[in-house]
């Protein structure tokens, strides 16, 4: 028998005390499907980002064709034949299909590039792949759809032997996958090994090639599709027991203080939601799914096209960030280092920078007051730190969050958006992070809080929307919610 | 030594070094040259000083939020030369004086628009406004000097208070107010902010509009007061006015610790680069070097200047 073409053994990849991949093995054969499952921080970007040698593994091997490899690196992954295709497309879009497909290759005639034969072979490529595609057209003039597929041509002309496509077909209609599915089978033929990733489960059993689930890290198990249904892959991709312990309830859920009607824009299409005094409600769903954005919609951090907000019974319109501010809402970012900290400032700065006005006169800063005002949120936060007179990029992440949500804090804000809260930090932190939450609401606050931890969705929600494509697709009570339910409305 | 010590050091050894190095070149121009120390240049530097001085401090707060305004040197020319055009024609100099300030500031804000609301690059922009309002310049003075206005109006370039020359005054005001802002205020605060992460500012509330439009209309308007001092020191309105002082205004920001990434930097330290590159510049006339070698000079220092600031910042964020 042949040797597999790629072959991971006992893969453990740990950055800075979180262990991201788990003693993993698989393997992959020329010619094969192998389908990647699993929740978001399961492990598979980073397990990707191992293969095409963008991170070194902490331990294990990586073996292509029968050779073990060391020191894999993205220029050698790619000598090696491993080509991978992002949903964040690659390509140059002021250039040609063809351009791009010769990339750093261009066919020369001494120093001269031959754009005419560049073209020629660039059609030839696609057609081969089933498409039809003019290839001295600019990139940024072709579909979603076909970019990829110059994408792939350029893979094949690069002769990859191992094609990773991770979401491909999340940007696509009906057709254009059909599309996709006939050009995966084609590469098939060619001796084209391919992993594909995707959320998408009715694609997975298309497919019809094994299964790998990854859940925490761990590899879970490998089967093939024909071996398995889809209630049977989720509950391997979910199945583990709740461990943290979260606070309980103390005192009970009030009227309805937001109310969102039909809010749309670019990436939601028609949301609408209910939060009621003193509750917590969680937001689930699937990288892409929406959440994020319908967070910044309602925070005014986007525009809307359609759509009504009542805060408290009254309409009113959200434009900007500082509206919804001025109103009571706030919002805390995902992404805390680009979006939620001045990296380059104090702590203290940063504490009182989302509402000034309440320390300042005429303007004019009072320093006393925002002296008491910052030191009253650190300890409330239980920053330990040498000086709040410290730049924020010196805080570890734990901190860094408690530093952004002391400036939430600090604004007074009725209604609070945590997304992605406790991203990236210890459990000791952690704790106190949702301590916070419970506080919050016992004190007649109310929260919307997206996450992709199950466990810590599950065990601080009062209720949890689902969302998938931007919609909302489903609703579930503290009493009947389970995993299992939440990834089925997830991936619907 | 703990990190923000460390942190705090490089960045006071740096203001440390413009210091020797202001003390070093006055030394040695001192002795190179007759007349270097004469009472006469020593107010000569303190005057053109505060010329560029007064629009420094525009620039800084420019310079903070991450851009740039190359078309102070323009502004300067345009409002002296429409100034004392103004008054040639028989406007009351304080009228003439405040249209001026006037359009400085609705010039800033103009730049605010096309920077912030159509999104363009501040180097471009301002660029472009530079041209415009340099050739305006030529235009409404036919390219010749525009002479003859009250003579009262010398006060502001050439008077003095007490023993100090009015620009003098007119600048060190600028600095306070300046200060003030920038140390004391939220919109201070704000600039700041904007410099060091915008989106992240937008984020926590903050109108990032005003902050530019606020930075650009006031370095619009000092620009604007530092061509009327200028106008009044030379007692005529010259089309070249203020031609090439953009250099020496961020060269001068730029040593004073302003980092060009934005974000960061220390208003008064700005004083120390102002007194170096008036120093030098003046030092270099007084031993005749022609013009040629002067432009190279201050290319360098600025060549020089804007790497320590990247190379000091990459070091302190190597040690985090």
């Amino acid at each position: 028998m042949a040797e597999k073409l790629l072959q991971l053994k006992h893969i453990t990849k740990k950055f800075a005390g979180v262990v991201a991949l788990d003693d993993v093995s698989f393997d992959i054969a020329a010619g094969e499907v192998v389908t990647l499952v699993g929740e978001n921080g399961a492990g598979k970007s980073t397990l990707i980002k191992v293969i095409t040698g963008a991170h070194e593994p902490t331990s294990g091997e990586l073996w292509v064709d029968g050779r073990k490899i060391e020191n894999n690196r993205p220029a050698l992954a790619k000598e090696l034949g491993i080509g991978v295709i992002y949903q964040e497309l690659n390509m140059m879009p002021q250039l040609t299909a063809a351009e791009n497909i010769f990339y750093g290759r261009e066919l020369k005639k001494g120093i001269i590039i031959q754009k005419k034969a560049m073209i020629e072979q660039s059609n030839k490529l696609i057609r081969e792949l089933g498409a039809n595609i003019d290839s001295s057209k600019q990139v940024s003039e072709l579909s979603i759809a076909e970019q990829q597929i110059v994408e792939i041509a350029k893979a094949v002309s690069q002769e990859m032997k191992l094609l990773i496509m991770d979401e491909p077909t999340a940007p696509l209609t009906n057709a254009e996958i059909e599309k996709m599915f006939d050009i995966i089978g084609r590469l098939q033929k060619r001796g084209v090994a391919i992993l594909y990733i995707s959320h998408r489960l009715e694609e997975v059993f298309r497919l019809a090639g094994r299964i790998v689930v990854l859940r925490d890290g761990k590899h879970v198990i490998t089967v093939p599709a024909a071996d398995i249904d889809q209630s049977g892959l989720i509950k391997y991709m979910v199945g583990r027991e709740l461990g943290q312990d979260y606070p309980k309830r103390e005192t009970k859920i009030g009227e309805t203080v937001l109310e969102v009607k039909e809010y749309c824009n670019a990436f939601i299409k028609g949301c609408s939601l209910t939060l009621n005094r003193g509750e917590i409600l969680g937001l689930a769903g699937l990288v892409g799914a929406g959440r994020t954005e319908l967070a910044r919609a309602i925070f005014g951090a986007d525009p809307i096209q359609k759509g009504e907000l009542f805060l408290n019974g009254k309409q009113l319109t959200i434009g900007s960030p500082g509206d919804a501010i001025r109103n009571g809402i706030g919002l805390i970012t995902e992404d805390r280092k680009n979006q939620g900290l001045l990296l380059n400032q104090s702590i203290f700065y940063n504490i009182s920078y989302a509402n000034l006005k309440s320390v300042s006169k005429y303007g004019v800063i009072n320093r006393i007051k925002e002296s008491k005002l910052t030191q009253t949120y650190v300890d409330a936060m239980n920053i330990k730190v040498h000086s709040i007179s410290q730049q924020t990029k010196t805080l570890s992440g734990g901190n860094q969050q408690k530093v952004v949500l002391g400036k939430w804090l600090a604004t007074n804000s009725k209604v609070l958006i945590f997304d992605e809260p406790t991203r990236g930090i210890d459990i000791g932190a952690k704790s106190e992070i949702y301590r916070l939450m419970r506080r919050l609401v016992e004190e007649g606050k109310s929260i919307i809080m997206i996450s992709s931890e199950m466990p810590e969705l599950i065990g601080m929600s009062d209720r949890i929307l689902v969302m998938r494509g931007g919609i909302i697709t489903g609703e579930l009570s503290r009493e009947e919610v389970n995993q299992e339910k939440i990834l089925q409305l997830a991936t619907r | 030594m703990s990190k923000k010590m460390t942190n705090k050091l490089t960045k006071n050894l740096s203001q440390f070094t413009i210091l020797i190095a202001l003390i070093i070149l006055s030394i040695f121009f001192s002795f190179t040259t007759d007349g270097f120390l004469s009472t006469t240049n020593l107010f000569n530097i303190m005057r053109q000083v505060a010329v560029n001085g007064i629009a420094a401090v525009g620039m800084t707060m420019v310079i903070i939020t991450g851009g740039i305004d190359i078309s102070v040197g323009a502004i300067m020319g345009v409002g002296s030369v429409g100034c004392a055009t103004l008054m040639v024609q028989g406007a009351h100099p304080v009228a003439a004086v405040l249209i001026i300030l006037v359009l400085g500031l609705m010039t800033g804000i103009i730049h605010g628009f096309f920077i912030h609301d159509i999104d363009l690059p501040p180097m471009i922009v301002t660029l472009a406004t530079m041209s415009i309002l340099r050739g305006t310049t030529y235009i409404i003075s036919g390219g010749l000097p525009v002479y003859g206005f009250p003579k009262n109006f010398n006060i502001i370039g050439q008077g003095y208070i007490g023993p100090i020359p009015v620009p003098v005054i007119i600048m060190t005001i600028c600095f306070i107010i300046g200060w003030f802002i920038l140390e004391r205020t939220s919109f201070g605060r704000y600039v700041y902010g904007v410099g060091s992460n915008k989106e992240a500012s937008r984020l926590s509330g903050v109108n990032v509009r005003k902050v530019m439009y606020g930075v650009y209309g006031l370095c619009g308007l000092l620009s604007a007061m530092a061509g009327l001092v200028l106008l009044s020191r030379v007692n005529s309105g010259q089309p070249k006015a203020g031609e090439g002082y953009e250099m020496d205004i961020i060269t001068a920001v730029v040593l004073g610790g302003v980092s060009t990434t934005g974000g960061e930097g220390k208003i008064v330290n700005v004083i120390m680069g102002l007194l170096l590159m008036g120093i030098l510049l003046n030092g270099m006339v007084i031993m005749n070097i022609p013009d040629y070698y002067q432009r190279l000079v201050k290319g360098f220092v600025l060549l020089l200047a804007i790497s320590y600031d990247k190379i000091s910042q990459k070091r302190a964020n190597n040690k985090v």
